[in-house]
């Protein structure tokens, strides 16, 4: 019954992108990281959902907007094991999970206040470790956070 | 980055430090000449640091050079809230090198970026100061004539001392043995302990500042331990004086072993070890001057070894 309201909720997108599998601390910060609030399209967002394995997640579906794969790898930082259907005329017609880039240019705040990067108006970077429990290592100043503690700008 | 900055010494390869070590022995020799005839340097020191200031000016100074700069950030534009991009690139006009110290962190590297000339870090904050670690290595290879192999004995602050961070790093090429000795809130952050687990690197932690350790060792490099450091103050009155090395400790200590300290020293080192042989960290910091020269050479391309190497 609820993988039918699943399927249900998906294919009613005629066309446009969903993300599933979001982690539920990180759905809004997924929606703020692509850019969501400022969209005039027909967004639905759910969260606290029941996912198969147990704990719970979001989903996020945005009508008529085919996210490109970069946009899409930025949200990997806090939700590394989201997953991407893009749909046209009601079929999912690509599938597939969100991937780390190795360097993350602009999306992070550094947390250490005396790196250069949030002393002068300049583009953050980090270099990626271990892309399944990712590890940020700021490029400047070389303090590390875990991705998900990360603060995104 | 440009390929002649040093920024880190962790960017270096085992060449690169054998090589600037080799440009540091020779200026030891020769340390007056015109090799940096016509050449303008630029110190920029947005955090006063009189020492290395005067040891990099002095560098440049007997290589032949011509030294700009400032030595405190208040009396640059930087005060007028100009940003350190525009800064360098400013300076980057007038200049042929930039020498730089700042309080943030990062600061090197970001310099590196907005211009084609080179950069010397001179400090970062608590991150890199590449030029420290040179002299160092410099310290250990003129008295111990090697650096492969050696006992090497890091007391004090190991956890926050960057100094014995990057002394690590450059020594992995080299087949150390480490002591690492200190409190256990202080101790060696467990990155470089498996760093060295990984590079099959043998090293042994003590919270006690055994003689047995002292006997053993080719060198030890003191760090000072600052109260600030602890979040538990108790533990900071135990533990004070129980890395404080005083001359009676050294009775059974090699002959050939020495005692550097990046300075400045506060009770970590007695006053009683000054007049032992076996220290070493005044002379410690004379060999900055040619570490830096090396440094300076190397960044601005200039090989004083050429004839030799032919």
């Amino acid at each position: 019954m609820n993988e039918s309201k699943t399927s249900l909720a998906v294919a009613a997108l005629r066309g446009g992108t969903v993300i599933d599998h979001i982690p539920s601390d990180a759905l809004f910060r997924v929606a703020h990281i692509l850019g969501i609030e400022n969209m005039p399209n027909a967004v639905t967002i759910g969260n606290n959902l029941p996912s198969a394995r147990g704990d719970k997640k979001g989903i996020i579906k945005v009508d008529g907007i085919e996210f490109d794969r970069p946009t899409l790898n930025r949200i990997a930082v806090i939700a590394p094991k989201a997953t991407v259907n893009i749909i046209r005329d009601y079929e999912v017609v690509s599938k597939h999970t969100v991937e780390l880039p190795s360097t993350l240019m602009g999306i992070v705040r550094c947390p250490n206040p005396k790196c250069i990067t949030n002393n002068e108006p300049m583009a953050t970077r980090f270099d990626v470790s271990d892309p399944d429990t990712p590890t940020l290592r700021c490029h400047y100043c070389n303090h590390t956070v875990a991705g998900a503690d990360a603060e995104i700008i | 980055m440009n390929s002649h900055s040093l920024v880190a010494i962790d960017d270096l390869s085992r060449n690169d430090i054998l090589d600037l070590l080799d440009r540091a022995r020779y200026f030891e020799q020769n340390p007056n000449s015109r090799l940096l005839d016509g050449r303008v340097v630029a110190t920029l020191f947005f955090e006063p640091s009189t020492r290395t200031r005067l040891s990099f000016e002095t560098a440049v100074n007997r290589l032949g050079g011509r030294v700009i700069g400032f030595s405190d950030a208040s009396t640059s534009s930087t005060s007028k809230g100009e940003t350190l991009k525009d800064t360098i690139k400013m300076v980057s006009n007038y200049a042929d090198l930039i020498v730089m110290r700042h309080h943030l962190e990062g600061a090197a590297q970001y310099a590196t970026e907005v211009t084609g000339i080179p950069i010397v870090n001179a400090g970062d904050g608590a991150n890199q100061h590449p030029s420290q670690t040179l002299l160092d290595l410099y310290s250990i290879l003129k008295t111990q004539g090697r650096l492969d192999g050696l006992t090497i004995t890091m007391v004090g602050d190991l956890k926050y001392g960057r100094t014995v961070h990057s002394l690590l790093m450059a020594l992995r090429f080299f087949s150390p043995k480490f002591n690492f000795v200190s409190s256990h809130e202080l101790r060696m952050p467990r990155q470089y302990v498996e760093l060295c687990d990984k590079l099959g690197i043998e090293y042994h932690e003590y919270t006690d500042f055994l003689p047995q350790v002292i006997d053993q060792s080719d060198i030890i490099y003191m760090t000072r331990v600052q109260r600030e450091r602890f979040s538990d103050i108790m533990e900071y009155e135990r533990v004070k004086n129980l890395y404080t090395l005083r001359r009676s400790m050294l009775a059974n200590a090699k002959p050939s072993m020495k005692i550097l300290h990046p300075l400045p020293r506060v009770n970590e080192i007695a006053q009683d070890v000054d007049d032992d042989p076996r220290a070493y960290y005044f002379e410690q910091a004379g060999n900055g001057l040619f570490a830096r020269q090396a440094i300076i050479t190397n960044a601005l391309g200039i090989d004083p070894l050429s004839n030799e190497r032919k």
